[in-house]
């Protein structure tokens, strides 16, 4: 009984397995650097930690304002008794940017139809989550917002 | 044109080809005005290219370009307006008619044996032409088409496991900026007509070689007539193709496609936000599902519910094994009748809501 393939048969198998492997590996050296160039570079600017949003006289009781945090949208509400409170204005549902609603004394979303109380806590519609909470301090006057 | 023919025929050989054509035949039948459907789908995205090609040669790409090119375009540029309402109108229009063709197809169950692959091509063409629709919705970066594009690359990204990394790639970052508008260009106006191409060229090909599918008959010895496709059908084709183009043009010039306010990346959404009419019915139930069913976020669950739907759908010339054989299915008719029901109740639903 011959147990053992011929030698011409494993030389053929080597020369399939390393001819296999290198154009595999030809093709990942293609494939990897389009991939990598797909993947956008990550965006590094000094992360924004505070913002100063304005003077405390600058906003109306029961009112919202939307101001720039970084490159994200912040939304800072005055209530009805003058006190600050802020939030990320981007909407936990789908990310569309919210707004204060005078109307109904609390923070909607149009796109659809997303409520959250003046907490920031999703109350009615699609949100699934509150809206993250950032702290709100009163310096000198003016009104500075800090990620909590 | 004889002597062109005998030119042309010198060196390519055409008089097959000629044969070919002069011996082909469509049926005549009560369902056969469908048949035109698919042409008509055709037409507006040869208008499209046409126009598409046009809006590039002003069209300038950019967060900080792109509004304003169109602008100029629409108050500058001679019948700039007219040729980009041209291309939004027809944009809708060519949807419209890709379900109308779509739909006809599957009730006629078309799709049977020998047609799967040319249902395959068919519906991978729908979704590409919902993809240029939802790319080429941003390009002009205003308010509207802004938030579209964060909701719309957001429902991408719930998709559970690919989602988030589908969403950076779309987005070209974590957020809808400057480099989004870069990438869906590059989408609208290169990689998508180019996978297009190869679909359609695949679809129509497989048209020509197979012929028109006649709907299932109880008599199946029964003999259809038929007409010749040229001159007859390709008359009343191009008649209906003129039909169309004065529809269009009413349409791009009484309804012209507004502008709209520049995208602001820190306003608020606007009130009463709402997507095109082909998305509206998803839309619609979007809004519906509560936020959370049983452990899984109502979005999610609602973005898969219509993955797998739409997954069926496409794979019904292989689950539809009755038609395939040649017999009645009803129940795949009914399905198809609820889902036309379905879709067009709830995109009156969403209109009404907006």
């Amino acid at each position: 009984m011959n147990h053992q393939s011929p030698p011409q048969d494993t030389k053929r198998d080597f020369l399939k397995y390393a001819l296999s492997g290198g154009v595999l590996a030809w093709l990942t050296s293609i494939l990897y650097p389009i991939l990598a160039y797909l993947n956008p570079p990550k965006v590094t600017g000094a992360q924004v930690t505070s913002v100063k949003v304005g003077k405390v006289e600058d906003f109306e009781d029961d009112s919202g304002t939307i101001f720039r945090f970084g490159n994200q949208p912040g939304i800072l509400i005055k209530t009805k008794d003058g006190e600050f409170k802020a939030f990320s204005a981007t909407c936990t549902h789908l990310d569309c940017t919210v707004q204060y609603r005078q109307d109904m004394g609390l923070i909607w979303c149009a796109c659809h139809n997303g409520r959250y109380d003046l907490s920031g806590r999703n109350i009615a519609g699609p949100p699934p989550r509150p809206l993250e909470a950032y702290s709100v301090i009163i310096k000198n006057d003016e009104v500075l917002v800090t990620k909590s | 044109m004889n002597r062109l023919y005998q030119w042309l025929d010198e060196r390519v050989s055409l008089s097959g080809f000629i044969e070919f054509i002069k011996h082909k035949e469509v049926p005549k039948h009560r369902h056969s005005v469908w048949y035109y459907f698919g042409g008509v789908t055709l037409f507006l995205f040869i208008v499209q290219v046409i126009s598409g090609i046009l809006l590039l040669f002003y069209y300038r790409p950019g967060a900080d370009t792109a509004f304003e090119s169109i602008k100029f375009l629409m108050t500058k540029v001679q019948f700039g307006w007219l040729i980009r309402s041209i291309h939004s109108w027809s944009a809708n229009l060519m949807i419209l008619a890709a379900f109308i063709h779509m739909f006809s197809v599957y009730l006629t169950k078309a799709y049977r044996k020998p047609r799967e692959i040319t249902w395959i091509t068919g519906m991978l063409l729908f979704f590409m032409a919902l993809a240029f629709g939802f790319s080429g919705y941003l390009l002009p970066w205003n308010e509207l088409a802004f938030f579209a594009t964060k909701v719309g690359t957001d429902i991408a990204g719930s998709v559970p496991l690919i989602g988030k990394p589908m969403l950076v790639l779309l987005r070209g970052g974590d957020n809808v900026t400057g480099a989004t508008l870069s990438r869906f260009f590059g989408f609208h106006v290169a990689l998508f007509p180019a996978i297009f191409t190869v679909l359609l060229g695949i679809h129509l090909f497989l048209v020509q070689v197979q012929g028109m599918s006649t709907p299932l008959h109880p008599k199946e010895n029964e003999k259809i007539d038929s007409m010749p496709f040229f001159p007859n059908f390709a008359l009343r084709d191009l008649l209906l193709w003129l039909i169309v183009l004065n529809i269009l043009a009413i349409l791009a010039v009484f309804f012209p496609w507004e502008l709209g306010v520049k995208a602001d990346l820190f306003a608020p959404a606007p009130a009463g936000i709402s997507p095109e009419w082909y998305f509206l019915f998803m839309f619609q139930i979007l809004k519906l599902l509560p936020s959370n069913i049983l452990f899984i976020e109502g979005e999610v669950f609602g973005v898969v519910m219509f993955g797998i739907a739409g997954a069926l759908w496409t794979l019904v010339p292989f689950l539809d094994k009755k038609s395939s054989r040649g017999e009645k299915s009803r129940f795949f008719t009914y399905v198809g009748i609820f889902a036309i029901i379905f879709i067009i109740v709830f995109t009156i639903v969403g209109w009404l809501a907006s």
